[in-house]
């Protein structure tokens, strides 16, 4: 545990110090928001129907470009030796990493989605605790196979390009399952829709947490 | 790894065998079926199109048991077996999504329907064409075989959360009624060609595999034999 922290804390001091992986994440996601929002005709009806993948969309694609980064740093300043030859476990690199991609994540979901719903005039607030939780979970399937991609992503030819041809297919039934969930939020429907959605993106979560925990080890032998 | 003896007669056996089989099968679909009432002679497809679907799927189930056996034993022939099955995998399932929209175009009246079984069809094609691109973008032959097994496990495992996550969203929304297809009762004549049709497929598949499994030994043989002569120059 305390060797987990040691290496998220590291990581979140030297963003802390720098800020730039936060910052160009909001930077990006408020942009891809305000340019979804120009594919729709002014003053649509459209976009309150499409306003939760619009969100996702959003989410997403910051996700995506933060966590592609979480390996750069260790590899190309050749840090990641040190981190492997320290003596802990590969899984607790992969566990320290995951809790930073998540904090990323979450730190820039919860500055854009306010904003959001002001851009589109959502109600986010009456249901704020359900919200959260779909935020929360999905954004845990994100990262756990974020994390684990970005890993393998850093390693080829085209690593930008890479992360999410890997992760977008496999993301799928988080990306559906997080949209309907949100959209049924905004739509007031009942809380056992919401949960029925939410419920697959928790098994997607434990599904992959299990398989990341095993598989992890053989991304950066060597 | 030196280079096997390239002349097998169990294979060419097989071979032989799949040639006589294929054009009795070709005989079966397009004389012995019966046409169907309704949808006339496009349902043919239906017999390359439902056993092109079932080897994508047992191709994708010989990668993700060929990865995990990688990892677990690293022994090169795993990974071999793996890329193999998952470029004929591919393959077949570029079939079915071709051969299905030419069959759903006059029946259904569109090229393209997002029902939860064409829906995961083009996830999974997705999730095999990246696999393959993977394999291209890491120049480690060892590095590429680990992250390939990875990927491979990752893919096959996603396929029923995927599946089910789409039944549920296509559950949710009203969907165009759509005739029932293939479960609805077949007649015998049909049902023999189908499954005929299924077995030589499936011949097929194991065909294909082993041939290309024997470009895949030649392949690393030359590349093995090229870093020997570099090494000695």
């Amino acid at each position: 545990m305390s060797k987990i922290a040691a290496i998220l804390w590291k990581d979140l001091l030297s963003e802390f110090r720098s800020k730039e992986m936060v910052i160009s994440m909001m930077v990006f996601s408020l942009m891809v928001a305000v340019i979804f929002n120009f594919s729709f005709p002014p003053g649509s009806e459209f976009i309150k129907d499409a306003a939760s993948g619009i969100l996702w969309m959003t989410f997403i694609f910051a996700s995506l470009l933060g966590m592609g980064r979480s390996f750069v740093y260790e590899v190309d300043k050749g840090c990641m030796q040190g981190l492997m030859l320290a003596p802990v476990d590969r899984i607790v690199i992969y566990v320290a990493k995951l809790l930073l991609n998540l904090i990323f994540i979450l730190i820039v979901e919860s500055i854009t989605l306010p904003l959001f719903s002001i851009f589109f005039k959502l109600d986010i607030w009456t249901d704020l605790g359900a919200i959260a939780l779909v935020i929360f979970v999905s954004s845990l399937g994100f990262a756990v196979i974020g994390t684990l991609f970005s890993a393998i992503a850093v390693n080829t030819k085209t690593r930008e390009v890479m992360l999410p041809i890997l992760h977008f297919p496999i993301s799928i039934p988080v990306i559906i399952c997080a949209v309907q969930a949100t959209s049924a939020i905004f739509q007031g429907e009942a809380w056992s829709v919401i949960w029925g959605w939410t419920r697959l993106i928790i098994m997607f979560d434990v599904v992959f947490f299990i398989v990341a925990f095993w598989t992890f080890e053989f991304i950066i032998e060597e | 790894m030196s280079l096997e003896k390239t002349k097998n007669p169990w294979v060419t056996l097989l071979g032989a065998t799949l040639f006589i089989a294929m054009s009795v099968n070709l005989y079966l679909i397009f004389q012995f079926a019966p046409t169907e009432r309704s949808m006339g002679h496009v349902q043919r497809i239906f017999y390359f199109h439902v056993p092109s679907a079932w080897v994508a799927f047992l191709a994708f189930g010989v990668v993700f048991v060929a990865s995990i056996l990688y990892l677990w034993k690293r022994d090169r022939k795993y990974n071999m077996v793996a890329n193999s099955a998952a470029e004929i995998g591919v393959m077949f399932a570029t079939l079915v999504l071709v051969t299905g929209p030419i069959w759903a175009r006059p029946v259904w009246n569109t090229w393209w329907e997002w029902t939860p079984r064409l829906t995961l069809f083009l996830i999974l094609w997705f999730i095999y064409i990246a696999y393959l691109m993977l394999r291209q973008f890491v120049d480690n032959e060892e590095r590429s075989a680990r992250f390939c097994a990875v990927f491979g496990i990752f893919g096959f495992v996603d396929v029923p959360i995927v599946y089910m996550s789409i039944r549920l969203w296509r559950d949710i929304h009203p969907s165009p009624v759509i005739a029932g297809g293939e479960s609805s009762g077949m007649h015998p004549d049909i049902r023999v060609t189908f499954f005929f049709s299924l077995f030589v497929f499936t011949l097929l598949f194991i065909f294909m595999l082993i041939q290309r499994l024997r470009l895949e030994k030649s392949v690393v043989a030359v590349s093995d034999l090229k870093k020997e002569a570099a090494l000695a120059a």
